[in-house]
């Protein structure tokens, strides 16, 4: 045994004399380190869910017209709206053909560029109605872009796909027929050939709820043919949205605010960095009980020094110095924190995992490094805040007057 | 030539400041005790005898005056430096044992030599010291409530021995014993002052007294 290790024995003496009130003290340690795990827990599974549905839209850059303030003013053109008269004698919600060539042109062999046709409209099939996002989509690039569940790609201008949610909701299957549009200003109608994928949350196109149609198809029954609500653009290198970004924005706003170009990534961005502010949130709320464990290892700590006065009077006349007192409770509180803390970090492990399942529906992430790191970090939390509260009880019994302490009862 | 003194007090005064007043509890004191004496503290309750003892066991510092032990000034020590002087110079006897409660009489005996060497006694001194104080080593795993009063203080000398001290303070050592064991613990200390060890000892019993080669009788917190 060294000197230090009798000191510590000491420590963890006196916690097994004192055993049912020292597993009290740490239970609030183990609570507070469960609540703060599980919770960061959650939240980074949760932002890890995010990034995996969009992750696949990451390469995408989508351009869409902007009827804003008036071009190559940067930030601080104007308030919107000021310059609104410039642009009246436009189609300002539309991407012109001219405008696509110029963005094909600006993109050039970094990615594949496509224009989207979309519209709400109203729909009936069978004996329901309903509504749904239309897009018009070039039929050679539809495979490209998106995963059939059942079916086959539309070919020429005769079928449809629709979302998976959308066939789902309306008991839509392979031949079923559409009819678009009211019977008021006609109809289109239309058979399904092809079920798309469930794609979740999507920044280019939002499929799950939608009926896609060959462009053609698409321009003979709402129009705005060389009209584009929108053109996307899959970048080769995911690396080159900025300078992609920056090439398009170059070409088309140079003299005058014409396009606005929106990077999934930037948006992925704002999203997880939304998640993150909410978790650390939940997380403060989840320290509170921390913090009431705090309060209680204070007083655990203080009743050992109060109770130890005469055994501090002893060790300090045999020539124990006030450092070693000072370490001595130290260790006492720091054994409570790393126990609690363990037993805690096991705890979180399985309550952390059942409210990942039970909130957000999928345990797909719980085992990597960015969800379990909040095990190792609210076990470090914990065992600080142990440390922390032991610090005045050990001080005071440090600067105990070993004459005034060898006379306690 | 007379043998240097080892413990050497000038003028030493020690004040109590209360809210009713200061209470002093030495008053001047100068005395000397040479190496290797006997000396036994004698007076009524309230006199200063424990301050005094105190005082040369480097628990407390003077308000006043000079003090010496083993040649160094104690007045202007730091906390540390007291400490370190208590651990290495000084072995303290109590009236009521004062052991670790935690600790085995064992592990009792070797916490001093802990604190001093930084690491356990691989030489078999401290159970060599326990065993020729009469504790074997069955009786040195017992934590000290299991122990007698006797065997209690017999584990206190035993570790007020263990980092072989120059002085050895005891705070009426035989006060919590029947006369039988406090005559085995005099025979002890009387020994232990025999073969050289400085022993200051504050008593009210005469017969613990008849042990010392000098008596200082304290009244009203000065010599008499």
């Amino acid at each position: 045994m060294r000197r230090g290790s009798i000191i510590f024995q000491l420590a963890v003496r006196n916690i097994r004399l004192n055993l049912l009130r020292s597993l009290l003290a740490a239970l609030g340690i183990v609570i507070g380190v469960i609540a703060i795990a599980a919770m960061g827990m959650m939240g980074a599974n949760m932002t890890l869910m995010v990034k995996d549905q969009m992750s696949e839209m990451g390469n995408v850059l989508t351009v869409t017209h902007d009827a804003g303030t008036d071009g190559g003013g940067g930030p601080g053109g104007g308030p919107p709206g000021m310059s609104r008269a410039s642009n009246d004698d436009e189609d300002d919600s539309y991407i012109t053909e001219s405008q696509f060539r110029a963005i094909r042109s600006a993109v050039g062999s970094n990615g594949t560029v496509y224009t989207v046709h979309s519209t709400n409209d109203r729909f009936s099939a069978g004996t329901r109605d309903g509504r749904a996002t239309v897009y018009g989509l070039d039929p050679d690039v539809i495979p490209r872009i998106l995963n059939l569940s059942d079916g086959a790609y539309p070919k020429g201008e005769s079928g449809a796909l629709v979302g998976a949610s959308l066939a789902e909701r309306f008991n839509l299957t392979l031949g079923s027929r559409l009819s678009l549009g009211d019977e008021d200003e006609g109809t289109h109608t239309i058979r399904v050939v092809g079920i798309v994928e469930e794609r979740g949350m999507s920044f280019d196109l939002s499929t799950d709820m939608a009926v896609i149609l060959p462009e053609k198809a698409y321009t003979s029954f709402y129009g705005n043919e060389e009209q584009y609500n929108q053109v996307n653009v899959i970048l080769r290198d995911i690396d080159s949205a900025d300078a992609t970004s920056t090439s398009i924005t170059e070409r088309l706003n140079a003299k005058k605010r014409q396009v606005r170009v929106s990077d999934a990534s930037r948006m992925l961005e704002s999203i997880t960095s939304t998640i993150g502010t909410m978790t650390t949130f939940v997380m403060a709320i989840a320290g509170i009980s921390l913090l009431v464990a705090a309060v209680s290892i204070f007083n655990v700590m203080m009743m050992s020094v109060t109770e130890r006065v005469r055994e501090i009077g002893i060790m300090r006349s045999l020539g124990t110095q006030k450092t070693e007192i000072l370490k001595m409770f130290l260790y006492e509180s720091a054994v409570l924190g790393v126990t609690g803390s363990l037993i805690g970090a096991a705890g979180s492990f399985g309550i952390g995992y059942l409210v990942v399942v039970s909130l957000l529906g999928s345990a797909d992430h719980f085992f990597e490094p960015q969800s379990l790191v909040y095990l190792p970090l609210a076990m470090l939390v914990g065992t600080a805040i142990c440390i922390l509260s032991g610090l005045y009880p050990s001080w005071r019994a440090a600067k105990l007057d070993p004459i005034e302490a060898l006379r306690a009862e | 030539m007379s043998p240097a003194p080892i413990i050497e007090l000038e003028e030493v005064t020690r004040i109590y400041p209360l809210p009713a007043g200061d209470v002093v509890a030495l008053d001047h004191v100068s005395l000397s005790i040479e190496e290797g004496e006997f000396v036994a503290i004698m007076g009524p309750s309230g006199s200063g005898k424990t301050t005094l003892l105190n005082q040369i066991g480097c628990l407390d510092v003077p308000t006043s005056g000079r003090l010496r032990i083993a040649g160094r000034e104690v007045g202007q020590m730091t906390d540390h430096e007291l400490t370190e002087l208590r651990l290495r110079k000084i072995g303290y006897i109590f009236q009521r044992f004062n052991l670790i409660p935690l600790l085995t009489a064992y592990e009792n005996v070797e916490y001093p030599y802990l604190m001093m060497h930084r690491q356990n006694d691989a030489t078999g001194w401290v159970a060599g010291l326990l065993a020729s104080l009469g504790i074997d080593e069955a009786l040195s795993a017992h934590r000290p409530a299991e122990l007698s009063g006797g065997q209690q203080q017999r584990v206190a000398i035993a570790r007020a021995l263990v980092n072989d001290p120059s002085i050895l303070i005891c705070d009426e050592p035989t006060g919590n014993l029947d006369s039988r064991t406090g005559t085995q613990i005099m025979e002890i200390l009387s020994d232990l002052n025999r073969r050289g060890r400085t022993i200051v000892i504050v008593t009210h019993d005469q017969t613990v007294a008849e042990y010392a080669d000098r008596v200082i009788t304290i009244r009203d917190g000065r010599p008499s």
